[in-house]
């Protein structure tokens, strides 16, 4: 084996691919990512040589237990599953991948949730011998909810152990006409869906043989051609204030410069911009990227904003353009997917962070939750437990400027944040109706 | 008002950036005394780098510190000291001697690996400045158990990290909230791999310690790897040292790290080697890693970086 990096993306490349895979367990999720790292030459020789003499290994003789490229804790080589989200990175002609493998464990729902709140697409396992009937598990239902909730971009259904089933081609039309289905009732526009075998490595780098009455591309060469990000140009600018920037107040070199990452829309020197929640008018003047002077800021730019006028900005005020400006509500609604072993508790007060604010909430009412067997949402007047998915109605201490979670993320997410324990309570996605 | 910006023609550079810019204003605006850890190695001077973007012309809204194991090699501490110099920061350098006079360090043979004992001495100097955030260089792509770490990573009052019970973290929303006695580890570059890190020394022209660069050195050869002839890691008994051109891929603790065979003497040809490796940054130099399938996280979870 030789030259891992040698096609790594040059400075043309089409930035960064996020994924996640998700299924149930054993369904061959770390062994996919295995299959994916080395036969894209992702897997280093002292990686290899590592998994080849672990103690844990359950590959047979002559073969690597892929699985252990990405199971890198000790529990999870000793119970022989994956409990925590592992990042790996790998990279081709056309780009540069970053692959979150999370647990299937329902248990481990909330890590599933980490790495799916960054993911634009989702890979989903589905184990062909244990659906051969077309019957899909629960997990399968559960995660396929959360990627259409968290909105990734793209869904990608692998139906693994192919070989299990004799590439059975009734098996694979019967799993597709499930997910067709599925897919339909949680609203989810398209997916894409290949038979594959995770270990054997059909139609995961190559087109495999076994399959000729599958037309489409082999899962790396999907993976190549899937759009990270939508098109900016019809979105608008949202920038959280994350930062002031002062230098010298009275000389000659002042300056004083709002620092952040902009998303939505792009920003140039020149527009009229607003800040809120004050709804203040100003110009941009200076844009810098870095240290450097730039005419254009784009989505996902880290960058600082000079503007025209003295303006009381502090950390967490939102700039917008001119005329788009997002909500400012003190009462929304939001989904929950309540991550906290402590259930909430609508009597107390939680730190809400979204963008740069950190402000309190309290939850007055849960209104339904999410049955993910049923794939319907039901009335509910009882509380949310860790895994659980539910809309509610919120009340801040501040005034918050929000967009729907569908139509802008950075304005419309937030998480909840337990006062005492300071644990991750919650994840919020603002629902403006 | 209209808006004609073509789509993005930013690189997967540019994104690791912005990212990890984003992550280091974060933490400024939210910890109440946080600091950087700065070594003088290459991911460290990649941060300086970026706390650069991030803040200026204004300065570092926190101090660097260097915990010094007092095993470091003689360019990397000259280095350190220029940098810091040029930047104008303040920086803090607390040693593993201090820690070994006082007793909280102990080890078997003076000769030891200090790489390990360097916890004892970070907790110390959390505690002693009260530090609630430590910004460091690591990357998840270095090791098994760094691929399972958050980017904002929670620490108990003992410095310990608990694999199993890590906060969600979701979306760029960082959860930095700590009592007292409390700290997270903030790893901006999480993302970048080795590669991406020397693509961006070579972009941004960052100056690194020579011994990243190739040069003469003797060397023994030792269960694969090539163990540098220095006082604290002599030839053993029937060791033949020989002279080779080599360089760091690198530069932690002199009894623990090893060079690679190479002439690259310039970012772009590491980059044209780092592009063919078939062996892992650690796999390559570290002594102390390949000592158990577990032996990070084990001192990950003993409160090690």
């Amino acid at each position: 084996m030789n030259a891992i990096n040698e096609h790594w993306p040059d400075a043309s490349d089409e930035g960064v691919l996020r994924l996640i895979t998700a299924g149930s367990v054993d369904d061959g999720k770390s062994t996919l990512i295995g299959r994916l790292l080395l036969d894209s030459k992702g897997v280093f020789a002292d990686q290899l040589q590592a998994i080849a003499g672990s103690k844990y290994t359950r590959a047979p003789d002559q073969q690597y237990d892929l699985a252990l490229l990405t199971d890198g804790l000790e529990a999870e080589r000793e119970q022989g599953i994956t409990i925590d989200v592992a990042y790996r990175y790998f990279a081709t002609p056309a780009r540069k991948f970053i692959v979150a493998d999370a647990p299937g464990h329902e248990q481990y729902t909330r890590n599933m949730v980490t790495g799916a709140s960054t993911a634009d697409a989702a890979i989903i396992l589905i184990d062909a011998s244990r659906a051969a009937d077309g019957a899909l598990l629960p997990q399968t239902k559960r995660h396929s909810t959360l990627a259409r909730l968290l909105g990734l971009r793209h869904i990608i259904v692998a139906v693994n152990k192919m070989d299990l089933v004799g590439w059975d081609r009734a098996v694979f039309d019967r799993i597709h006409a499930a997910y067709r289905d599925l897919a339909a009732r949680l609203g989810i526009d398209g997916f894409h869906i290949i038979p594959l075998s995770a270990l054997a490595g059909d139609n995961v780098v190559q087109r495999s043989e076994q399959t000729p009455w599958y037309a489409g591309p082999p899962l790396l060469t999907l993976l190549e051609t899937l759009q990270p990000k939508p098109d900016p140009t019809d979105r608008q600018a949202r920038f959280f204030v994350q930062w002031v920037i002062r230098h010298n107040g009275s000389g000659v070199d002042a300056f004083r410069g709002y620092a952040g990452q902009l998303q939505g829309g792009g920003w140039r020197v020149g527009d009229a911009v607003q800040v809120l929640p004050a709804g203040i008018p100003a110009t941009i003047t200076r844009l810098l990227r870095g240290t450097q002077d730039v005419d254009e800021a784009l989505p996902g730019d880290s960058i600082t904003v000079v503007l025209d006028r003295d303006v009381d900005i502090s950390r967490g005020d939102v700039l917008t353009n001119a005329g788009t400006t997002p909500d400012l509500r003190q009462e929304f609604e939001a989904d929950l997917c309540w991550l906290d072993q402590q259930a909430l508790n609508p009597a107390r007060l939680y730190w809400l962070k979204q963008g740069a604010r950190l402000t309190q909430a309290r939850i007055q009412m849960v209104q339904t939750r999410r049955d993910i067997h049923e794939l319907r949402s039901i009335d509910w007047n009882g509380t949310l437990a860790m895994n659980d998915i539910g809309r509610v109605r919120l009340r801040t201490r501040d005034a918050l400027a929000l967009d729907d979670y569908d139509v802008e993320r950075a304005t419309g997410s937030f998480i909840l944040i337990d006062a005492a324990t300071n644990q991750t309570a919650a994840a919020g996605l603002v629902r403006l109706g | 008002m209209s808006m004609t910006i073509a789509r993005s023609t930013r690189t997967h550079l540019d994104w690791l950036e912005s990212e990890a810019i984003h992550i280091l204003r974060e933490v400024a605006a939210e910890c109440a005394r946080p600091v950087l850890l700065f070594s003088g190695g290459k991911d460290s001077c990649v941060l300086l780098r970026l706390a650069e973007k991030a803040f200026r012309p204004g300065r570092f809204p926190f101090p660097l510190m260097h915990i010094d194991t007092g095993h470091n090699f003689s360019e990397v501490i000259e280095f350190r000291d220029r940098r810091v110099a040029e930047l104008g920061e303040d920086l803090i350098v607390r040693g593993v001697e201090d820690s070994i006079a006082r007793g909280t360090v102990v080890l078997r043979h003076a000769t030891d690996s200090r790489n390990a004992a360097q916890a004892t001495t970070l907790l110390e100097s959390i505690a002693e400045f009260g530090f609630d955030a430590c910004i460091g260089g690591a990357r998840r792509d270095e090791e098994k158990a760094r691929a399972k770490e958050r980017i904002c990573s929670f620490r108990d009052e003992f410095g310990q990290w608990d694999p199993k019970a890590q906060r969600p973290e979701l979306w760029n929303l960082y959860n930095t909230r700590v009592h007292p006695g409390e700290n997270i580890r903030v790893f901006p570059i999480s993302n970048w791999t080795e590669l991406d890190v020397w693509q961006y020394i070579e972009r941004e022209q960052l100056s690194l310690p020579s011994l990243y660069y190739a040069h003469e050195r003797d060397v023994v050869r030792r269960q694969g790897l090539l163990v540098p002839v220095t006082p604290l890691t002599p030839p053993r008994e029937g060791e033949r040292p020989e002279r080779l051109t080599v360089r760091f891929r690198t530069v932690g603790d002199v009894s623990c790290t090893c060079p690679v065979a190479s002439d690259a003497a310039t970012p772009a040809d590491i980059i044209a080697e780092t592009a063919v490796t078939t062996i892992t940054e650690r796999g390559a130099t570290r002594m102390d890693d390949q000592t158990s399938e577990a032996s990070m996280e084990r001192r990950k979870k003993q409160g090690y970086f």
